[in-house]
């Protein structure tokens, strides 16, 4: 294997940035400047939006699948109007429009947007970069069990796939199915067992005891 | 409700998928009313317009070539792009 990736110390290379800013760049810290210079935001409030958006994050959601789990009244909230049953529980969502599906014994849910990155960002965070690359946006609508076997996730025949194509203003959340043996478990405990990728659909949720 | 998917190539934003243009399915649900992207990405005060979800076999999107076709695709399309089939 050659090493020109790494570097003596046998660490990866990563080139630095001595590249001048781009257009969009220079335009973005022009605006902000602006903005702050005449008062109309400050440069606090800018810092604060940035925390609220890294703040959030898959357990926001996780914290949904598991109330939906144990709360049979919640999923049907959750179901019929994904982003008021959020707020319910207290997420500040912003304006975002959330459909929630969910997995059952005989469909799976798998979420997707084929134009650019659409992502249920105020409940999950930020994307993972592979749901941004063209290879996930564009096999996941034409060969979605491929793409989940290389997920780990090998659907048997009967079970239906449901491919949900983010290609407007909805977002999607899946929920994904409970694992068995998790009776009695609290919604805390169970929401441990819900990652991102269950959510998005391209996982399930962890076993118990896994 | 059955519909078609027009095929139509406008220039400028649009957000209906190349590959959904000229396919049938059924709504599966509205989403309400929401601005036209194709105005509001040129900020020209953009009309309010119906968003549909419509549900696709992949039989109908890819024919032959589907990997499954009674597997799923939905999409949201808004209501200028789609004609009632029934």
């Amino acid at each position: 294997m050659p090493h020109d990736h790494l570097s003596p110390s046998g660490h990866p290379y990563r080139e630095d940035n001595d590249q001048p800013l781009t257009y969009w760049q220079t335009m973005e810290i022009a605006v902000r400047e602006l903005l702050v210079e005449k008062g109309h935001i400050t440069a606090q409030e800018v810092h604060a939006q940035i925390d609220a958006m890294d703040a959030r994050n898959p357990a926001m959601g996780a914290a949904v699948v598991a109330r939906a789990w144990t709360d049979p009244d919640f999923k049907v909230h959750l179901l019929a109007d994904g982003s008021a049953a959020c707020r319910n529980m207290g997420f500040d969502i912003g304006p975002m429009h959330l459909i929630a599906m969910e997995n059952t014994d005989d469909t799976h849910n798998v979420v997707v947007c084929t134009l650019c990155s659409c992502y249920p960002r105020n409940l999950l965070g930020l994307p993972p970069d592979w749901y941004k690359s063209r290879e996930y946006r564009s096999r996941t609508v034409r060969e979605p069990r491929k793409v989940l076997a290389e997920f780990g996730v090998t659907l048997p025949d009967h079970v239906k796939i449901r491919v949900h194509d983010s290609t407007a203003d909805m977002r999607y959340v899946v929920i994904p199915q409970r694992p068995v043996g998790t009776d009695g478990f609290t919604a805390e405990q169970l929401a441990a067992l819900v990652t991102r990728d269950s959510m998005i659909g391209v996982g399930i949720a962890k076993q118990s005891g896994a | 409700m059955m519909v078609r998917v027009k095929d139509r190539w406008p220039p400028g934003h649009a957000r209906t998928p190349a590959y959904l243009r000229g396919k049938c399915g059924v709504v599966e649900r509205s989403c309400g009313i929401f601005k036209n992207p194709e105005q509001n990405a040129y900020r020209l005060n953009p009309d309010g317009r119906e968003l549909l979800r419509v549900r696709f076999t992949m039989a109908e999107i890819w024919g032959d070539a589907a990997e499954h076709p009674g597997d799923i695709l939905e999409a949201e399309i808004y209501e200028h792009w789609l004609t009632p089939l029934d």
